[in-house]
Parts: C-alpha cells; sequence; structure tokens
C-alpha cells in the first residue's frame, strides 16, 4: 500500500472496528458513513491538537503534554471523555513505568553475568540492544540467552 | 499494521490504543505553530480520537433514521453535525444532501425573497443582482 508521507487519513480498518464496537451486533455501515466518520475523525484530532496547543502557549510551553490534552476535550465539550482519558493515562504510565524497571532488572542480571567475562565497552552495546527490545515490546525471553 | 488492526502486540496483550500513534501524530504536526508533542499527548490524543468515533457512530445511529434499517448512514451523521452542538464543528465536512432541483428552487425563491424585501425598503427602485 502506497501511503504519502502527508496522508491525513487514519486506516479504514482500525476506523471500522472501533465504529462497529460502538453499534449493535448486525448494524450495517455504508461506505460513506465510514468514510464520513474517518474524515471527522481527522478533523477532530486537528481541532483537539490545536487547542490542546492554546493551553500550552498560556502556560508559555512550547511542548504539548497530557494536561493540555484533557483541558481541550473540557473546552471542546467532551467532558465524557475526561475520565476514561485519565484511567487510559494511568495504565499507559504504569506501563511505561513497567517497562522502565524491567529494563533496569535486566540491566543487572546482565550485570551479574558478565563481570567476571566482558569488558566494560560491550556492557554498552547489550544496554542498547536492550533499550531497542524494549521499544519493540517484550519480546520471548529466551532470545536474551543468545547474548 | 496487522497487530495494531486487531488491537493487540506481538505478545498478544491488549494495546492501551488501536489508532496507529505515527499517522497521529502526523496529522497533529500538521497543525500550525505546534512545535512539539510529548508522548503521553500522543497516547491521549489517540485514545480521545477513539472515544469521538464511537461516540459519533452511536450518537447518529440513535438519533438517525436508519435505526429502523438497522444502518447507519452518511444523512444519519450529516444531521448529528447540523443538529447537535458538540458536533457542530463537523458541519461543514459533512453537509447536508439535497436534491439538485430541489436546491436551485431554493436559490430561486431566496432571490425572490431579497427583491422583495428591496422593493419595500427603496419604493420603486429595482435591485441590482
Amino acid at each position: 500500500m502506497a501511503e504519502r508521507p502527508e496522508d491525513l487519513n487514519l486506516p479504514n480498518a482500525v476506523i471500522t472496528r472501533i465504529i462497529k464496537e460502538a453499534l449493535p451486533d448486525g448494524v450495517n455501515i455504508s461506505k460513506e458513513a465510514r468514510s464520513a466518520i474517518s474524515r471527522a475523525a481527522s478533523v477532530f484530532v486537528l481541532y483537539a491538537t490545536s487547542c490542546a496547543n492554546n493551553f500550552a502557549m498560556k502556560g508559555k510551553r512550547k511542548t504539548l503534554n497530557a494536561s493540555d490534552v484533557l483541558s481541550a476535550m473540557e473546552e471542546m465539550e467532551f467532558q465524557r471523555f475526561i475520565t476514561p482519558l485519565k484511567e487510559a493515562l494511568e495504565a499507559y504510565r504504569r506501563e511505561q513505568k513497567g517497562k522502565k524497571e524491567a529494563s533496569e532488572q535486566k540491566k543487572k542480571d546482565k550485570d551479574k553475568k558478565t563481570d567476571s567475562e566482558e569488558p566494560d565497552k560491550s556492557r554498552d552495546e547489550d544496554n542498547d540492544e536492550d533499550e531497542e527490545r524494549l521499544e519493540e515490546d517484550e519480546q520471548n525471553e529466551e532470545e536474551e540467552v543468545d547474548n | 499494521m496487522a497487530d495494531v488492526a486487531l488491537g493487540k502486540d506481538k505478545c498478544g496483550e491488549q494495546r492501551l490504543v488501536s489508532l496507529p500513534l505515527s499517522r497521529i501524530r502526523v496529522i497533529m504536526k500538521s497543525s500550525p505553530e505546534v512545535s512539539s508533542i510529548n508522548q503521553e499527548a500522543l497516547v491521549l490524543t489517540a485514545k480521545a480520537t477513539e472515544l469521538f468515533v464511537q461516540y459519533l457512530a452511536s450518537h447518529s445511529y440513535r438519533h438517525g433514521s436508519g435505526k429502523e434499517k438497522k444502518a447507519l448512514t452518511y444523512s444519519d451523521l450529516a444531521n448529528t453535525a447540523e443538529e447537535s452542538e458538540t458536533f457542530q464543528f463537523l458541519a461543514d465536512i459533512l453537509p447536508k444532501k439535497i436534491l439538485a432541483s430541489k436546491y436551485l428552487k431554493m436559490l430561486k425563491e431566496k432571490r425572490e425573497e431579497e427583491e422583495e424585501n428591496e422593493d419595500e425598503e427603496s419604493g420603486n427602485e429595482e435591485a441590482e443582482s
């Protein structure tokens, strides 16, 4: 599938799935309706971003953060999203913390293993590999043994 | 991409967000004056967009005429954009559709109405259109 880098559309398959989740079983969604919702979603992102950016600027910050997005939802009168978004944020932070701790644990284990074997130089390389692997999401732990 | 569509990552765990963050970021960056976006803001925007899609779909379905037919149609969405204040920002991109003949009739009636008003104001003078 050739995608232009400036493609501002969201993938059809994902949009369709989200729509189906929101509607009762067996409801048909016309192609036109689906396409319209997809466009609406893109417009929503733009509107939310612009709104969030105003809050960031008010706070004299150049980087949009989570609270800017939450404030934007309030402003756009989507208060109903705020609770689920806060829950998602908590879950995301826990996940990130978990990954960080796992990475530190692996580093500790590795240090124990390689203490007597390899010099400091290769230990740095191992750490880089660990970070890469974590970003690709958790993989089979057995693979680690090959190092 | 398949992993994202299923909402699961390689280990089969439920992903927090199904929409691809890279695409969401592209859209966000296309907004003028936005310099940078922290990762949490990106995740929340993606999640908010999912909630929005669900809300737009379910609201339009519940209020729409397609309910009897067990279908969600474009006109259900267009009606929502016009009638609901929350979704008014979508009115321009989800215009209601009318037959061309009806539109031409509306234009004609509007023109006649304008001419009538101008006649009343300025007596016998004919308005230039």
